[in-house]
């Protein structure tokens, strides 16, 4: 058995209330009866009334839904191949590109990112809005989800595979009934990630975005550039606890299927 | 897969996002490449030349021709660009080594804990990376007002007698990208410091070795690829940063980041922004190659 010392204790405590006080202390803020945010005074959910009369942060809220969900739809879809690509594909012509182009998107600055993208889309001469975000955001994220979903590929026993080609099966249908359901977690996981990130995208969204595609992040930094307003610490605390609500449903998900993959998983 | 048959299946789950990649994100860098080449005009797009691919070769030549390094000699010259990626490249070194000394101790708690809290904790720390960028940075500003709980905390602590203005300060800067980018350093360093072998530790102790020195000859080199991987996954997003400076930091020395932004959207130079991404590109191939090559290392050594 291995000695827990004191010393670990300690700086696991400290480093995990680091983590978690200033999420504590925004979402404590937010039943703040007083409209200046640092006087309490007494609870109250006025401010999440107010924030359900706000037919702009409603509208924002909508289309950053819609993009997060359109994008990370497509981004499963292409990162699952890619993953397959890297994983299951032996060699092939421009592998290192391949590889290269997948890796580089997750350390490359946003600025960078969004600023090339935004150069495409005018050099096209594309009307920006939804699907130009939308488009921005699946390239980012069908990054992340063939990292996550090439990691379990890696450590599944490519023999059941085999087996079951051995067996007749047809490579497709071997794909869908042996290969899916056990790389489903990291799939999952894969998916979900992919939806925060482009819930959480201000910077790519900015350079990519056009009239009447004004997502929820933009919308929140343009009233926090103006100020710190309680109605803020609210939609933050909702949208903290979409999160958090979408992360356990996931774990209680996998630990149905499979414990050990999902650590593997959710840790990218 | 591969080894079989179906060739029409491999071929797809290839070329699909290979292409996506090369449209999306090869094709985009190239195009900024040639826009940093290109001069700023009162037209839209906001700069010429504009290649137009109906007027075939004499055009291209043209074009060719249009070209200049124009804003290249720009950034050399004027020292707000320079002041600007040395600023960027100090607050993400410092950051780096704050986030290193902040996230070994908390990956080494985590790597001694049992199985069970293993899971947990590691679960405890990717959990705040899921929740919002921006909402993470918006709860600092709170914090560290004039008036807020920092400064009241300090002020009946005894610490100070009257209050400081945090925001607007490299200090906030640093708060707000150690605690974004936390779970960046700590997950590598787990994963490495996870596989060290507790019997080269227990051979250490048998034969007379004290604790800390084993700790320093056998932990800490074993977890350095972990601290390498960390470090370069904090360093080379930070000198890009955009939100947490403009967030929380002083508008008066910018980083990169920001100056890119102000001469895009405020300046509408598309140009001189072009030419500062290049740059910054190139000051980040060596860090992203060292990158690539721990990772192309770490997936061999599986």
């Amino acid at each position: 058995m291995r000695r827990v010392s004191f010393f670990n204790v300690v700086s696991l405590a400290l480093g995990l209330a680091f983590l978690y006080l200033p999420i504590g202390i925004l979402i404590v803020y937010s039943f703040n009866a007083s409209r200046l945010v640092t006087v309490w005074g007494g609870w109250s959910v006025r401010w999440y009334l107010q924030l359900l009369e706000d037919a702009a942060i409603r509208e924002a809220a909508r289309i950053s839904i819609s993009i997060a969900f359109t994008s990370a739809v497509a981004a499963t879809a292409l990162g699952t191949m890619a993953a397959l690509a890297l994983a299951r594909v032996g060699r092939f012509r421009g592998r290192t590109l391949f590889s290269a182009m997948i890796y580089a998107p997750l350390v490359m600055p946003e600025v960078i990112t969004g600023l090339s993208l935004l150069l495409l889309f005018v050099a096209l001469n594309l009307d920006r809005g939804f699907w130009t975000v939308t488009a921005a955001h699946t390239t980012l994220t069908m990054c992340f989800v063939a990292v996550i979903v090439q990691s379990r590929l890696a450590s599944i026993d490519r023999s059941i595979e085999e087996a079951a080609m051995d067996l007749g099966c047809p490579p497709l249908r071997t794909f869908l009934t042996v290969t899916v359901p056990v790389a489903a977690p990291a799939i999952v996981a894969g998916f979900l990630l992919a939806f925060s990130l482009s819930l959480d995208d201000l910077v790519i969204a900015t350079f990519t975005t056009g009239p009447g595609a004004t997502t929820l992040p933009i919308r929140i930094y343009s009233d926090v550039r103006l100020g710190v307003k309680p109605e803020i610490n609210a939609i933050c605390t909702v949208m903290v606890s979409a999160v958090a609500l979408m992360v356990i449903a996931a774990s209680l998900v996998a630990r149905l299927t499979d414990t050990r993959a999902t650590k593997a998983a959710i840790a990218p | 897969m591969a080894r079989r048959q179906n060739a029409g299946g491999t071929f797809v789950v290839v070329l699909v996002p290979y292409l996506w990649l090369a449209a999306l994100f090869l094709v985009p860098c190239l195009i900024i490449l040639k826009i940093s080449l290109s001069q700023t005009a009162i037209a839209q797009p906001p700069y010429t030349p504009v290649y137009d691919f109906a007027v075939g070769w004499a055009g291209f030549k043209e074009f060719i021709s249009g070209l200049s390094f124009q804003n290249y000699s720009a950034l050399a010259q004027d020292t707000i660009y320079l002041s600007s990626y040395l600023k960027s490249l100090q607050v993400a070194a410092v950051s780096t080594a704050i986030l290193l000394v902040i996230g070994y101790p908390l990956a080494y708690g985590i790597s001694r804990a049992t199985g069970r809290w293993q899971a947990l904790l590691v679960l405890l720390v990717i959990l705040p990376f899921w929740t919002s960028f921006l909402i993470r940075v918006y709860a600092w500003i709170t914090i560290l007002q004039t008036d807020g709980l920092f400064n009241r905390a300090l002020q009946a602590l005894g610490i100070i007698s009257a209050p400081v203005a945090w925001l607007a300060s490299d200090t906030a800067v640093y708060i707000g990208i150690v605690y974004s980018y936390l779970p960046f350093m700590v997950l590598p360093l787990y994963a490495s410091l996870q596989h060290v072998d507790d019997s080269l530790l227990e051979a250490a102790a048998d034969l007379g070795c004290r604790r800390w020195k084993a700790f320093w000859k056998i932990t800490v080199p074993l977890s350095l690829p972990g601290a390498i991987a960390g470090a370069l996954l904090c360093f080379i997003p930070v000198v890009g940063e955009f939100v947490i400076p403009d967030l929380l930091g002083s508008s008066s020395s910018m980083m990169i980041g920001q100056t890119l932004w102000t001469e895009f959207f405020s300046n509408k130079d598309w140009p001189i922004a072009g030419a500062i991404a290049i740059v910054l590109l190139i000051v980040l191939v060596g860090p992203i190659a060292g990158f690539e090559f721990i990772r192309a290392r770490d997936l061999k050594g599986r």
